[in-house]
């Protein structure tokens, strides 16, 4: 067996002839030839695998970034962000000291391959990225997207994702307290695993991925690196550098939760006795990223020995322990008086901790194999200049026929038996039914500080036991409103975060994203983006709502069928006091159901017209996002002057989808009566925008009604909450046992 | 005058500091105990609290078992001090043969977290004289590895000695035997169960109940009035 | 260098959801005729020095006192040569 020569800077240089394997690592000829300018020379192997990781659509979001400086250009003025987009997380000042971040990121085809790894791994990225700010994990929420409920293969997807994020999550203490489950054809082969995280912390402790001070030392801890998820590199590896090896490594990432527990416990430690000066997650990309990210960022250079690197494998080729994906490892830089203390503190959590580099007085980052350098570059020119690309996009040809194939022409119920049928089928559907199922597998009790959790409007975390104060964030998305009009759909998916927020009580105040998109090289998916995008932003500014960061994953096909565009949407909200938060169960007989907000014939992308008629087409249902502004702030006076004490947004399903909720989490029936000027049907199924139904006691009632009148919100009395039987009066009754049965036993029924 | 009482973080505990919360609540002092720490700082009482102490790898509780602070915790708990053991807690209790039987997976093969109903079987052990025998409470449940087991001798001698403490009513869920969700031991100082007292102990957090709040409550009574 | 394999089972009393649900799978796999399906737990360790009486009492103590809770669990030892990894 002979071995090939290292791959050093000075051999790069001295064999500008040597072919490398460009096209196999993803990048394009162009792409390539720009890395060879940048350096005046060829790339060596390591180089290389830097720079084709670090361009790549994931890390540098080179067909999504023209469209995302909108997010920059069009934010409104906020006083609540303290960082907002580029770094690991955006943060958001909440009050009394506090601030907190949030974050929502896909892990959509990991968890195709293996369901259960690439959603726990989903997990701990998105909660290393929250420490990495300097903040305590205090919460995860899961917005799930998977092919159709019937269908064999969402039977082997759905329960080993359910099982890796309640296995990751509940094994590092973090109450999992919102999300989404859906259910459409279009994500059969591509489902979607996003994964959220809202960290806190007080103000003066934010910190950043930075690497300053020259003489800094740069300390790798965590877990050792492997060979996990370099398919890529090790191309390099294999087939060009050394061929004993094996060709390819498998690309399945593994999760410790524990190991990451430790990891939490002893950099919030570090954190405290004020030891890091920068600091980096390591997640895609690994090390080729930390150090990249944390030297273009910071003042200085970085110089690196790869050697110090602790294995789990010692067969790991330099180009693959640059670019391993080996989970719950972090990077930190250090003052060197400080080392010893920080090293200290991983050794008190059994974490392993190694010095692996410095920050240096150049600009350049080079690393070191073997005593020889085979990387030397400017980092700047890794992490940041990667290629941006303007993609074609163009409106689909077929988006105006579906747009004229409109719901509100589709057949209706015509007597109340009718209704009442269609009522049990859209309750018991599997996306309007109960998900419980789903949710007690997740922890939502742990830290203690849990107010509100899943199936509530928001989730809704106490983050200071004197005063009270308390953050909700609750994560909205509808890929068919999307697919219908982008730029209407995206509004839609805010204004449902933002409403759900309000509902709680809670004061909406930052946005994160999560685009989950077709490929980018389709120019219709382009133009579901561009659109998605510009809707996004120029709602989030309407709203006065700054997006904070976000996550785009494109390429979410099978074959040439892209996905519904999903754009999923995180509102974060601050309450001055949990105590007053409102809650979607109905407290007691007797109180009066009051809608708040227009309601229009609307069935374009509606649940019904899915469940009844597995129709999609028209339009999406109006945004006026002013109206959202109001219903908000009149939602955030009622729960703060005690005028209701129950409230339950409208969205997918409508009105009577909300009130079988309510009416079977608070165990309360409803009598309703159909308000003049509306026909049953639209009144039940309708799923207008900018609405809400709120419980008011007898004795708030007047108050109610003049705060709503005085501010011009619409207002319809629509019954009470009463019995045992959710009644719409001269139409049907259902008793809340058959509703109960309907709601709760689908999911089960379908994967139990 | 109040009590002191420990509470033991592992590597991997995760309730540690709510149980600390509820020992606040409850008007008595939490003091934090640390695994590689043989020194229990002369605390009144112990809680071993949930979480997945080393990852629950091996079996649930068992690496827990061998830590430095446990050596101490079976020493003095054998000569009388109160402990209590939650989930994780209860896991290591078993392993550590304070209390008999073991703990293993679920039945169905999932984590569960739900408002549990229990019963009181036994209101005369250290931390449970502030409850009724027979009363019904709400306690929050969650965990993996929540189905007791034990022969059937053993499971006969607790029925009959009454030390089965608490008891799932209305759904078992976890294919505990005998519906079993916390026994004690015979001298009714160490005290195991797999629901979680400490996330019930205020009223606007979790399921929104305090049931919780006695055992925390009896403790302190009981250390209080010694 | 040897191999000491500790195999852990849980005792035969004792239910196993995760041996059920795999040989509640069987049928659907095709494969007939595997009445009963139990899961358990093999440790392999590798030993420095020879593998002899006293070597195999102390691992028979350490399975019975942390690889296995002889609660819910029986084990057993056994020595396995290792082969010359293939160079």
């Amino acid at each position: 067996m002979s071995k090939t020569p290292l791959d050093t800077v000075e051999h790069a240089a001295a064999t500008p002839d040597v072919e490398l394997p460009w096209a196999e690592l993803g990048l394009k000829k162009d792409e390539y030839e720009r890395v060879v300018e940048i350096l005046g020379r060829r790339p060596t192997g390591a180089e290389l695998a830097m720079y084709s990781v670090m361009w790549s659509e994931h890390c540098s979001y080179k067909s999504s970034k023209v469209h995302l400086r909108q997010f920059g250009e069009k934010a409104p003025e906020s006083d609540a962000l303290l960082v907002g987009i580029g770094e690991n997380a955006g943060v958001v000042d909440v009050g009394q000291g506090y601030a907190v971040t949030f974050k929502v990121e896909s892990h959509n085809h990991p968890s195709y391959v293996e369901p259960y790894q690439g959603a726990a791994t989903g997990v701990g990225g998105i909660v290393r990225d929250i420490i990495a700010m300097g903040a305590r994990p205090v919460a995860v929420v899961d917005p799930l997207r998977f092919g159709a409920a019937d269908h064999p293969d969402t039977k082997r997807v759905l329960p080993g994702v359910v099982a890796g994020i309640g296995g990751y999550g509940n094994c590092l203490g973090l109450p999992n307290i919102g999300g989404e489950v859906v259910f459409d054809a279009c994500y059969q082969g591509n489902p979607l695993v996003n994964a959220g995280a809202i960290g806190v912390m007080r103000h003066e402790d934010i910190h950043l991925a930075k690497a300053s001070g020259a003489g800094n030392k740069v300390i790798l801890y965590g877990a050792r690196t492997g060979g996990d998820g370099i398919g890529g590199a090790s191309i390099l590896a294999s087939e060009t550098f050394d061929d004993a090896k094996p060709s390819k490594r498998p690309a399945v990432q593994v999760g410790d939760p524990f190991q990451e527990k430790l990891l939490i416990e002893c950099t919030l430690e570090a954190f405290a006795e004020k030891l890091v000066v920068g600091i980096q997650d390591l997640g895609a990309a690994g090390l080729s990223c930390a150090t990249s990210e944390l030297a273009s960022n910071g003042s200085g250079g970085m110089s690196v020995t790869l050697d110090d690197v602790p294995l789990r494998d010692s067969t790991l080729s330099p180009e693959e322990i640059l670019m391993s994906e080996s989970q719950e490892r972090m990077c930190a830089v250090v003052e060197p008086d400080k080392v010893d203390r920080f090293l200290e503190i991983c050794d008190k959590w059994d974490v392993i901790a190694t010095v692996i580099g410095e920050v240096t007085d150049g600009d350049r980052l080079e690393i070191f194999w073997h005593g020889e350098k085979i990387v030397d570059v400017d980092p700047r020119t890794v992490a940041h200049d990667g290629p941006v690309y303007e993609r074609p996009y163009a409106r689909p040809s077929w988006q105006d026929e579906l747009q004229a194939d409109d719901a509100n022409k589709l057949p209706r119920p015509a007597t109340g038996e009718e209704l009442k049928d269609q009522v049990l089928k859209l309750v018991g559907s599997p996306n309007q039914a109960s998900k419980q199922w789903i949710t007690q597998q997740y922890d939502h009790f742990v830290q203690g500080n849990t107010v509100l959790a899943q199936p509530e409007d928001s989730g809704m975390i106490r983050i200071d036991e004197a005063s009270g104060l308390g953050v909700a964030i609750a994560t909205d998305g509808n890929g068919r409103y999307a697919k219908l009009d982008p730029y209407t759909g995206a509004q839609l998916a805010l204004a449902e975060a933002y409403r759900n927020v309000a509902t709680t009580g809670a004061k909406p105040l930052a946005v994160s994203d999560c685009l989950n998109f077709g490929s980018p090289e389709d120019p219709a998916v382009m133009w579901q983006f561009a659109e998605a995008v510009r809707g996004l932003a120029d709602g989030c500014k309407q709203l006065g709502t700054p997006v904070t960061g976000g996550n785009v994953s494109l390429y979410n096909q099978t074959g040439e069928a892209a996905i519904h565009p999903t754009p999923v949407v995180a509102v974060l909200g601050v309450i001055d006091d949990v105590a007053r938060r409102t809650p979607v169960a109905f407290q007691e007989e007797g109180q009066l159901l009051y809608l708040l907000g227009d309601t229009r014939e609307e069935f374009g992308g509606s649940a019904w017209s899915q469940v009844i008629h597995d129709h999609l087409g028209g339009l999406p249902p109006k945004v006026d996002l002013e109206r959202e502004r109001l219903l908000g702030e009149i939602l955030i006076s009622a729960s703060r002057d005690g005028m209701i004490d129950s409230a339950h947004d409208l969205s997918d399903g409508g009105l009577i989808q909300a009130v079988v909720e309510s009416a079977l989490l608070g165990g309360k029936g409803a009598r309703l009566v159909v308000p003049d000027g509306l026909d049953a049907f639209t009144f039940l199924f309708s799923e207008s925008a900018g609405r809400a139904v709120v419980a008011v006691p007898r004795s708030e009632e007047v108050r109610f009604n003049d705060m709503c009148g005085a501010r011009g919100l619409p207002v319809t009395r629509i019954g009470v909450v009463d019995g045992d039987t959710v009644e719409v009066q001269g139409e049907f009754s259902l008793p809340l046992a058959d509703l109960r049965e309907a709601h709760e036993g689908t999911i089960p029924a379908l994967l139990a | 005058m109040t009590a002191r009482i420990g509470v033991v973080t592992f590597p991997g505990s995760l309730d540690d500091r709510d149980t600390q919360r509820a020992i606040r609540v409850a008007g008595a002092e939490p003091v934090a105990l640390w695994h590689k720490d043989k020194d229990l700082k002369q605390v009144d009482a112990v809680v071993l609290c949930g979480g997945f102490s080393y990852g629950d790898y091996l079996r649930a509780g068992a690496i827990a078992r061998f830590s430095p602070v446990m050596d101490t915790v079976i020493d003095q708990a054998k000569a009388g001090l109160p402990v209590l053991g939650i989930c994780n807690g209860f896991q290591i209790l078993t392993e550590a043969h304070l209390l008999p039987g073991g703990m293993l997976g679920n039945d169905h093969l999932h984590f569960i977290c739900r408002d549990q109903k229990l019963r009181v079987e036994n209101a005369d052990t250290a931390w449970t004289t502030d409850y009724e025998a027979g009363q019904e409470i709400h306690i929050p449940l969650k965990n993996m590895d929540g189905r007791y087991v034990a022969d059937q001798r053993t499971l006969d001698e607790l029925e009959a000695e009454g030390r089965v403490a608490f008891r799932y009513l209305g759904f078992n869920p976890n294919g505990s035997l005998n519906d079993i969700a916390g026994i004690t031991n015979a001298a009714g100082n160490v005290v195991g169960l797999m629901p979680h007292p400490e996330h019930a102990v205020e009223s606007l957090i979790g399921t929104g109940r305090t049931d919780g709040l006695p055992f925390f409550t009896s403790i302190l009574k009981k250390l209080v009035n010694a | 260098m040897a191999r000491v394999v500790v195999d852990v089972m849980l005792k035969p009393e004792i239910l196993d959801p995760q041996g059920q649900a795999v040989q509640r799978a069987l049928p659907r796999l095709g494969f007939e005729g595997i009445s009963d399906v139990r899961q358990g737990k093999r440790f392999e360790l590798e030993v420095d020095g020879p593998v002899d009486e006293a070597a195999l009492a102390r691992i028979h103590d350490l399975a019975e006192s942390f690889l296995a809770n002889t609660v819910i669990e029986d084990f057993t030892v056994r020595v396995e040569e290792v082969a010359e990894a293939a160079k």
